[in-house]
């Protein structure tokens, strides 16, 4: 693929006269139009907003021929959003049935920053059902297709989101990250892509899954690029309590644009089981490369990492077997008639929701029972505290922690959607950031001989993403050279 | 075979906040269904709760109220159920933390009835199964109710007779009140009661098996509820038979309690911690402030009302719990120069005939204000015109809205003591029933009212009958 152009070249030839919103807002949907719709038909978009998008890119045009120091830090800019999060008068699916139909009536927060910011939403992007899943193939709607290889998946939840960016339909695109549904899909499609930390973006008009482990976040092409965008939608909410009242950094100005004296710590442990070979290879060639530029590797030890998995779907299936509750037919979505209202219920939940939500609800609702809540909800929130301690330790003596991103590269459609359990493993490097709300970022470190990306995390203390994002940012600088 | 009973109660009591506990919605009662909604109390995909801080003063102010612990961190907890006035499908209530624990509340016998707890949470929606042309195949639902903000204080087992739980309902609604915390508008739904009920062969027995009464809303009914349900426990067990733990619904029209549901189909409510709500921390400094801000609560004051304005403890309650505002117009009245003790007098007395007259309780329907009825009682205390002519003039008052002193000015009210204007009258009066003055040097003293009744109506009323009275004796005793 031809080098993507960057969301600051983008706004900045804008912001120049070079060309306008709506020449960028029209290049996106002729890109979309070509890649997503025919050609490989990658389907990274569940909707293109094509109007709404065009009145808003003309609507920038106007108002910057009339005083052009409005511009925003975005302006102009197309930006693609993950379907499970919400814009006024859309269509917002959430990749299920369930909500086919269904028309938010309100903005989600980040719609009104990016906006404000004066980026234009340019569609919403296909995701597995309501952010369950690491493939797409759960998306009630057909599954995206990577565009390194669209035989294979591009990764999930946020495949879409990951897909757009990596074809270059768009720059910038946002989706969420529970478990790694943002840094997994960016690493299976070869572009960048940050967890921010829990509480630093408001999750208001986010169609929750795990809410106390859900974040929005940027995709992107570089670091640079994710850092601005994160800079547009962070910062306190009124309408999300569990949002920080923190002062939003300018984190790029925080750019070294080297790891001299940076301290990576490497959990190798984690590492000597269940990686992929070539994953592994690229993962050290890359710590290989960072020693050195000046870099000290000091390996550490993440004792309660080995139960992440086991504590994440505990706890992200309690909270989703409530969170999905509302979906009952009663006030908006799906409804299928049944004789009493128990009937109702059971054909509207039976028929709107797909085969791995009901699983994960079903295995909610069990943890949550009388008789067996202290032996798993509970427990999995104490492992969580561990985890929390591992990291907090491990940031005693390091900056930053590296770890491949997925243990393998994209698979094939169909490789693993039978057998969830080692679909939940792939999740083994990126639930841990999720369970600590700690930030992580994924950027590419490699691909495999068959050319299908690789990519590794680094992960930052609680509010320093301005720490990885340096790193991320130093890394590509490396990669360049290599 | 003889029983005792014992009885908790468990009360809802919505507070008395402008807005809703998790959204920016209204609270008032009766607007038109669903037009006090939005994303958050509709529960829409991506919405999320922000505490109403103002919920927490309130809740903090009744956990005060009622001697509790409030506790400087308490968590909201998802109480999972499907219902369809419930949007989310889950209520956030407090459970393993709540706000306050370990309260007491007196009733009117000095009997002490433990708090258990107090904590917070959001009420339901109304689904409305009648009323509408087609309520036969549908339900409808308004969510305006949807998140307003309430209270539940449940209490220890205390209560033994259905009496006593009646006056602790009715205590617990004059404290609320006071303190602002609830509008004690029970027929709103705005206080609501649950009941738990058992039966034991006498007072050292363990506790028998208990059924729970849903959302009693009044005092009667709760009183009647139990009742039944004591009598119903106690001839299921005279009978040898066993009482099922279960849910019953208490029907107004029959006075009668019935099944709703058993233990067997009790909801699994899988409480867990709520996670778009940090827990929530109350710092001693908030707590200070609500316990400053407190108003009086009622047993204070009326033995202030008995204390500082001398007047009876039946009076003094009279005010504080019988007559909804009745202590504050005093308070006023008093205020405003009135001596305690008349205005207590014209409250108990013209003033509550009025309002009955007028089909109301509340001395907001009083058409006198306190200032007014001061002015009045002045006029009375003066002498200046009699009780007699006050009532005339209080009417007066009520229907017009002019002041006392005006109505007795222009109406030439005011009373005459002036002792030669009297003594004349009084003079006539003696020469003109020769009869009655015989009578009463006979011994006769009905003689002596006559006269004086006499001597008045010469004067039309408006002498002063004191003066009337010690002219006259003066006068026969002369003769």
């Amino acid at each position: 693929m031809a080098a993507r152009e960057t969301t600051i070249a983008l706004r900045d030839s804008i912001a120049r006269g070079e060309r306008t919103a709506t020449d960028a807002c029209n290049a996106a949907l002729a890109t979309i139009d070509a890649l997503d719709a025919s050609g490989p038909a990658l389907h990274a978009f569940q909707l293109v907003l094509a109007d709404r998008a065009r009145a808003k890119a003309a609507a920038l045009d106007h108002a910057f021929a009339k005083d052009a120091t409005l511009a925003g830090p975005l302006h102009g800019v197309p930006i693609a959003l993950k379907d499970n999060i919400v814009v006024s008068g859309t269509i917002a699916t959430a990749g299920s049935k369930m909500l086919e139909h269904f028309v938010s009536p309100y903005d989600a927060t980040v719609v009104e920053r990016l906006e404000a910011a004066g980026a234009v939403i340019i569609g919403k992007t296909t995701c597995d059902e309501f952010a369950m899943g690491s493939s797409t193939e759960n998306s009630a709607y057909g599954p995206s297709k990577n565009p390194v290889d669209p035989s294979r998946i591009p990764g999930g939840s946020s495949g879409g989101s990951a897909v757009a960016v990596a074809a270059g339909m768009t720059t910038v695109a946002l989706g969420s990250d529970t478990g790694g549904s943002i840094r997994q899909p960016a690493a299976m499609c070869g572009i960048t892509g940050l967890k921010p930390t829990y509480g630093r973006v408001s999750r208001y008009g986010l169609i929750a899954y795990g809410s106390s482990l859900d974040q929005i976040g940027p995709f992107a092409g570089n670091a640079r690029d994710a850092a601005l965008v994160l800079e547009v939608i962070a910062g306190h909410d009124p309408h999300d309590s569990t949002s920080a009242r923190r002062p939003v950094p300018s984190f790029a100005a925080a750019f070294t644009g080297s790891v001299a004296d940076m301290r990576i710590g490497v959990p190798s442990r984690l590492l000597e089981q269940g990686v992929d070979p070539e994953v592994l290879s690229a993962f050290r060639d890359a710590i290989a490369s960072l020693t050195t530029q000046g870099a000290t590797i000091v390996d550490i030890e993440l004792p309660h990492s080995r139960h992440a998995i086991s504590a994440y779907y505990l706890i992200a299936t309690a909270e989703a077997s409530a969170n999905l509750a509302r979906f009952d037919g009663v006030r908006f979505g799906a409804r299928v008639s049944g004789g009493s209202l128990t009937e109702m219920y059971d054909a509207t939940r039976g028929r709107g929701f797909g085969a791995e939500v009901k699983r994960r609800i079903m295995l909610g609702t069990y943890v949550l029972s009388a008789g067996y809540y202290d032996a798993y909800y509970l427990k999995a929130q104490q492992v969580r505290t561990l985890i929390q301690r591992d990291f907090t330790a491990a940031f005693a003596t390091v900056d930053t922690v590296l770890m491949p991103t997925s243990p393998v590269p994209a698979f094939r459609f169909g490789e693993r959607v039978d057998d969830p359990l080692q679909m939940y493993l792939a999740d083994v490097f990126t639930v841990s950031a999720n369970l600590a709300g700690i930030p992580a970022i994924s950027v590419p470190c490699g691909t495999t001989t068959t050319g299908l990306p690789i990519g590794m995390q680094f992960l930052g203390r609680a509010w320093d993403e301005a720490t990885i994002l340096c790193a991320a940012d130093a890394w590509e600088r490396i990669a360049a050279r290599a | 075979m003889p029983y005792v009973p014992v009885i908790g109660l468990e009360i809802h009591a919505q507070l008395k906040t402008a807005t809703k506990i998790f959204c920016g919605c209204k609270t008032d009662f009766g607007a038109a269904a669903n037009t006090q909604t939005c994303p958050v109390c509709l529960g829409l995909p991506g919405a999320l709760p922000v505490l109403n801080r103002h919920a927490v003063d309130l809740a903090i102010r009744a956990g005060l109220a009622l001697e509790c612990t409030v506790h400087e961190t308490s968590i909201f907890a998802r109480k999972n159920y499907f219902y369809p006035d419930s949007p989310k499908g889950y209520q956030i209530s407090q459970y393993e933390r709540p706000l306050a624990t370990g309260g007491r509340l007196q009733l009117s016998s000095g009997a002490v009835i433990g708090i258990t707890r107090i904590h917070m949470e959001e009420d339901a929606g109304k689904s409305l199964h009648h009323g509408f042309a087609d309520s036969d195949r549908h339900t409808r639902i308004d969510l305006n109710r949807s998140g307003t903000p309430l209270i539940e204080i449940v209490s220890e087992p205390d209560v033994r007779s259905a009496a006593d739980a009646a006056d602790y309902f009715s205590r617990m609604r004059d404290i609320l009140v006071a303190i602002g915390v609830n509008d004690g508008n029970m027929e709103e739904g705005s206080l609501r009661c649950d009941a738990n009920v058992s039966l034991r062969p006498n007072a050292d027995a363990p506790f028998g098996t208990r059924t729970e009464i849903k959302n009693v809303n009044s005092f009667k009914y709760l009183e009647q509820a139990i009742e039944f349900e004591m009598a119903r426990q106690a001839e299921v067990l005279d009978a040898g038979g066993t009482i099922h733990q279960e849910t019953r619904l208490f029907d107004n029209a029959t006075g009668r309690t019935e099944s709703m549901r058993t233990k067997e189909d009790a909801h699994d409510y899988r409480y867990f911690p709520e996670p778009d709500l940090r827990p929530l921390v109350v710092s001693a400094a908030w707590i200070e402030t609500e316990r400053q801000a407190m108003p009086e609560l009622p047993e204070a004051r009326t033995a202030r009302f008995v204390a500082a304005f001398g007047l009876s403890e039946y009076d003094a309650k009279q005010l504080v719990y019988v007559i909804p505002g009745g202590a504050d117009y005093l308070e006023l009245a008093v205020n405003a120069g009135g001596s305690a003790k008349a205005n207590t007098n014209w409250i108990l007395g013209e003033v509550r005939r009025k309002l009955k007259d007028a089909g109301r309780e509340d001395m907001s329907a009083c058409a006198v204000t306190p200032g007014a009825l001061a002015e009045l009682t002045h006029l009375t205390e003066r002498d200046v015109i009699s009780s007699t002519v006050a009532k005339d003039v209080f009417e007066k008052m009520w229907a017009t809205g002019r002041g006392a002193k005006a109505i007795v000015e222009a109406e030439g009210l005011a009373q005459v003591g002036d002792t030669d204007a009297l003594g004349a009258a009084v003079a006539e009066v003696l020469a003109a029933n020769p009869d009655a003055v015989t009578q009463y040097r006979a011994g006769k003293t009905n003689a002596f009212g006559f006269l004086v009744g006499q001597a008045m109506k010469s004067m039309k009323g408006k002498a002063n009958p004191k003066v009337i009275n010690e002219l006259l004796k003066a006068a026969l005793d002369r003769l």
